[in-house]
């Protein structure tokens, strides 16, 4: 998901840019707020352990592999705050060492996976491990923040693309909403496989919210309820909202020669697009989206049920070599 | 340690390579602006810095065909938007118009990284006043990413040389406890660089 230069315009890159700045301006006044300084070496570390961990190729089919994104590992290890700047590092490291995500574009880039990534998937994680407070809880809500923080980020991606009018938001949406719900799958159980293998080697180093209480059955009713509540926001919102005419105002306004056409041509999903079919795909996506949730927290609650350690275990330290 | 593979040319004597780390910065940032603004059938703006471009290229010393297989390797997400937005009135003009501007400026990229140390780059930040933990996380990242892929690389081994099954769900969780161990290890590690970068008398 790193976007290169030359794909966003300029607009879009200092609209993105100033967001990520604030935020990571936020971020980093928190810390020196609250931090204890011997956290600092900790930070540098976690962000070189990210930039490792998503090396690691995990095989999916016929040849193809896929690796950790890691919005969602850090926050629960590390907390929100030192989680943007730790993802901020990484991404900047990848700019400038690999020129992987362009430098322009890096405000839309810390904007999408480090500061949407890290606080959607944080929000999402607090509030389910909050209903659910016990280890599988914090497995569940890792698993099902993870996804929701993917096509969070994946949602807002598309959003900038097509703001810079290189591709409709009838089209990018839908692609750049359905692969990564594929892709968040992935994400979902790297993460809570990690998470699940900490908790056995050092429970102190996951989130230390646990408490013994097991669930009631109208617990899980309610973060069902939570989950389906997500699912309308990820997905409804983009569809029922009104800016494609904001974003078609926007265009005629600023005008960028050779762009215009492009920006004239974007499709609001309901009226008035020239493109048959288009609308219907981004609804057609939004309900997928609200469907695939569901099921998204469902495979969440199962991996995590199979994953919990069974008893707190005070458990050998040496088991990954 | 074998770990060059990451910033393998980027310390090399070129003229480029000499150049002040601020000025590369500017330029780069300054070249993707002028592909990204100009409009798109103005073709000479683009001929111009393709030239400038491959003039750098040849005066840095980075063999060729390393920064054209860099570009290959980063084109893929280039190449699916430009299919995506080729499905719009005018597509065809958008899309040819998104894979020019895009590859001069990844080509920009590629050179940037590769004729700039990133001790230089986090200098620059320095004097442009990032706020100072950035710049030692930053910095403490770099130093030890080449450790810690030391570390993972080892595990990797060891787990191959220990198991004999190619199952697909197997590889998932030993490779996910491989990483768990990693963070683990990591802030261990970090833990005893707090204690000696205390003892160095570190603020």
């Amino acid at each position: 998901m790193h976007v290169p230069d030359g794909l966003l315009d300029l607009r879009t890159a200092s609209t993105t840019a100033v967001l990520s700045l604030s935020a990571l301006t936020a971020a980093l006044r928190r810390l020196r707020l609250g931090l204890p300084r011997r956290r600092i070496p900790l930070m540098g570390l976690a962000a070189a352990f990210l930039f490792t961990a998503q090396m690691l190729n995990f095989p999916v089919a016929g040849g193809t592999s896929g690796h950790l994104l890691g919005a969602v590992l850090a926050s629960v290890l590390l907390g929100p705050s030192p989680a943007i700047v730790v993802m901020t590092a990484v991404i900047l490291t990848q700019c400038l060492l690999f020129a992987d995500g362009g430098l322009l574009a890096l405000g839309a880039n810390v904007f999408n996976m480090a500061i949407v990534g890290v606080l959607g998937g944080y929000a999402v994680y607090k509030v389910i491990s909050r209903v659910l407070p016990d280890r599988r809880g914090i497995l569940v809500a890792a698993a099902f923040a993870s996804w929701c923080s993917t096509v969070l980020a994946s949602i807002c991606c598309a959003a900038e693309l097509a703001w810079s009018g290189v591709a409709p938001w009838g089209l990018v949406f839908p692609a750049m909403a359905t692969v990564h719900m594929l892709i968040g799958i992935g994400e979902a159980a790297i993460t809570t496989l990690v998470i699940a293998a900490i908790m056995k080697a050092r429970p102190d180093l996951v989130d230390p919210t646990t408490s013994a209480a097991p669930p009631s059955a109208s617990r899980f009713v309610a973060a069902y309820g939570l989950a389906a509540t997500f699912g309308v926001l990820l997905f409804a919102l983009p569809f029922a909202s009104s800016w494609p005419d904001g974003l078609e105002r926007v265009g005629e306004v600023l005008g960028f020669a050779g762009r215009t056409a492009a920006v004239r041509a974007l499709p609001a999903p309901m009226a008035e697009y020239q493109l048959p079919g288009l609308g219907s795909a981004t609804a057609a996506t939004s309900a997928a989206g609200f469907v695939g949730t569901l099921i998204a927290f469902a495979l969440a609650y199962v991996l995590a049920a199979a994953l919990a350690p069974k008893a707190p275990a005070e458990g050998p330290r040496d088991r990954a070599a | 340690m074998r770990h060059d593979f990451l910033d393998k040319w980027s310390r090399l004597g070129s003229p480029i390579h000499r150049a002040p780390s601020a000025l590369k910065l500017a330029l780069a940032l300054a070249t993707v602006v002028a592909s990204v603004v100009t409009p798109f059938p103005r073709w000479w703006v683009f001929v111009v810095i393709a030239v400038s471009l491959a003039l750098v290229a040849l005066m840095s010393r980075v063999p060729v065909p390393f920064l054209l297989r860099r570009l290959v390797l980063l084109e893929p997400f280039v190449g699916g938007i430009a299919v995506l937005s080729a499905f719009q009135p005018d597509g065809t003009r958008v899309a040819l118009s998104i894979v020019v501007k895009s590859t001069l400026c990844l080509a920009t990229m590629i050179l940037l990284t590769n004729t700039t140390p990133f001790a230089e780059i986090l200098g620059t930040f320095r004097q442009l006043h990032v706020p100072a933990v950035l710049i030692t996380v930053l910095a403490l990242m770099y130093r030890y990413l080449f450790v810690l892929i030391d570390e993972a690389e080892r595990m990797q081994r060891a787990r191959r040389s220990r198991t004999f099954t190619n199952e697909r769900t197997h590889v998932w969780k030993s490779l996910a406890a491989l990483v768990g161990q990693l963070f683990v290890r990591s802030t261990e590690r970090a833990e005893r660089i707090y204690a000696a970068m205390c003892a160095r008398g570190w603020r």
